[in-house]
């Protein structure tokens, strides 16, 4: 228990001295995170929009296996991108293997899924008397669609910032496309294993609380934005 | 200015409206009347060309609006609709009364006049940073028509708008609504408030299980009804009003 305490305290000082090594994974991990993060917001909102506004053949069968993706080990997501991106993969000539650029590659694939469903149950958490409302006040198809999508702001920044957050906070595909390597693609969640494992809990502990500190902040957020989102 | 001809609506598998044919003159005031479930909100909805209909022709201004997404979606611009629930976007009254303008890139200098002057009309001056949240049933409902009127419609078309208002709210619509035809905008109300159509309205049509059982001035309708079916929907539902 006391060592604990101890590992807590040690932990606390190396945050609030900015302690280099923990300064550098951090804003590393929020860089990769956000940059995934953004590249997925533009595949998953056209794509949840998509979904939604259109009927099609094979519609309902192509969001069950989206909402099947939701549970998609990190692991396997870590596995698949490995072989597209490995030399003798599909993707190869990239070099993006055991770099930040794989890494943002893997986590895009991983939250795009997650994204998708939720912009979808987003906009379709807007009533059809909204888009009534739009067409009877003379709006074209195009600006009703931006309407509806305007009114589910709230759910749809949500989904983004839930991507976000199983971005950062995800560990197989940063560990087995990044690599873990020192000042390169070392995150907290592989820091944190790595460290563990080392035995220097003291520093996994720091990383715990900044990586679960970040998690909070986004929850309130989504909270924020679901509540009472500008008002 | 609008004439539906012979309109066949089918909805979930029932047909809702079976031959429906009237007529709203330029300028005229006319009052759809009929029980629950006879086909009003359908029809308006037709009129207000939101939804397709599956047989019969719609006229606009005489020109054919029943099909063709074109002719629909320009027609479309020269009415607006007031629906029973105000369904207000969510953001400020202001950006609510001048969707309409933005929609169709009237510019931001004008758009501030028209909105003073719709939220003026309707006795809300000053509530354009307002959130629909923080408005009464009455105040959202008048949004709702200030929204509508400030795209300068020919055609109005209100769906019970004062169903859900308590009688001093409903009887301020109504003088609104009065004052807009008085203006001369062609006025389409649907109604299960009978003496709101006899107020208000030029000529009243009787829609009974998705057919037109009566048309006439109000007081063709109501003091010499053409059918056995109609006098006794329009004694029937004024009975409670006045006695």
């Amino acid at each position: 228990m006391d060592e604990i305490g101890a590992g807590f305290v040690r932990a606390m000082e190396l945050i609030l001295t900015l302690d280099p090594a923990v300064v550098e994974i951090t804003v590393r991990s929020l860089l990769i995170a956000v940059a995934s993060t953004a590249i997925a917001t533009t595949i998953a909102v056209p794509a949840g929009g998509l979904l939604h506004f259109h009927n099609f053949w094979g519609k309902r069968a192509i969001i069950n296996i989206i909402q099947t993706l939701y549970s998609l080990p990190t692991v396997t997501v870590g596995l698949l991108v490995f072989l597209l991106l490995s030399r003798s993969g599909p993707l190869g000539g990239f070099g993006l293997l055991f770099t930040p650029g794989g890494m943002v590659v893997g986590q895009t694939i991983l939250i795009v899924p997650i994204m998708t469903g939720l912009t979808i149950a987003a906009l379709s958490g807007i009533t059809d008397q909204v888009r009534d409302s739009a067409i009877s006040l003379g709006a074209s198809k195009r600006q009703a669609i931006f309407t509806i999508m305007v009114e589910a702001r709230a759910a749809m920044m949500a989904a983004v910032l839930l991507g976000f957050g199983r971005a950062l906070s995800e560990v197989g595909v940063a560990m087995m496309i990044g690599g873990n390597i020192q000042g390169y693609t070392r995150v907290l969640t592989t820091a944190i294993a790595l460290e563990t494992s080392r035995g220097d809990i003291e520093f996994s502990m720091a990383l715990g609380i900044i990586l679960v500190s970040i998690s909070l902040i986004v929850n309130l957020l989504v909270n924020r934005v679901q509540g009472r989102w500008w008002t | 200015m609008i004439e539906a001809r012979g309109v066949r609506a089918i909805r979930g598998g029932r047909e809702v409206l079976k031959g429906v044919s009237l007529e709203a003159k330029a300028g005229e005031a006319l009052a759809i009347i009929g029980p629950t479930g006879s086909g009003k909100t359908t029809l308006l909805r037709i009129l207000n060309l939101l939804d397709p209909l599956q047989g019969g022709k719609l006229l606009f201004d005489g020109a054919d609006v029943s099909a063709g997404e074109r002719a629909r979606f320009l027609a479309r611009r020269r009415m607006a609709m007031v629906f029973q629930k105000p369904s207000l976007f969510n953001t400020t009254v202001e950006k609510n009364v001048s969707y309409g303008l933005r929609v169709r890139g009237v510019s931001g200098t004008e758009i501030a006049g028209k909105v003073a002057g719709a939220l003026r009309e309707v006795g809300l001056a000053g509530y354009e940073n307002r959130r629909p949240s923080s408005l009464s049933g009455g105040e959202a409902q008048r949004v709702a028509l200030a929204r509508a009127l400030v795209t300068e419609p020919d055609l109005l078309l209100l769906d019970e708008a004062t169903a859900n208002l308590d009688p001093r709210t409903a009887e301020a619509i109504e003088d609104l609504i009065s004052r807009v035809r008085d203006g001369g905008i062609t006025v389409v109300m649907a109604t299960h408030d009978l003496d709101q159509a006899r107020e208000l309205a030029d000529r009243v049509a009787v829609l009974m299980g998705g057919e037109v059982a009566g048309m006439g001035t109000v007081e063709e309708i109501f003091d010499r009804p053409g059918s056995e079916e109609v006098a006794r929907f329009v004694r029937r539902r004024q009975r409670p009003l006045h006695g």
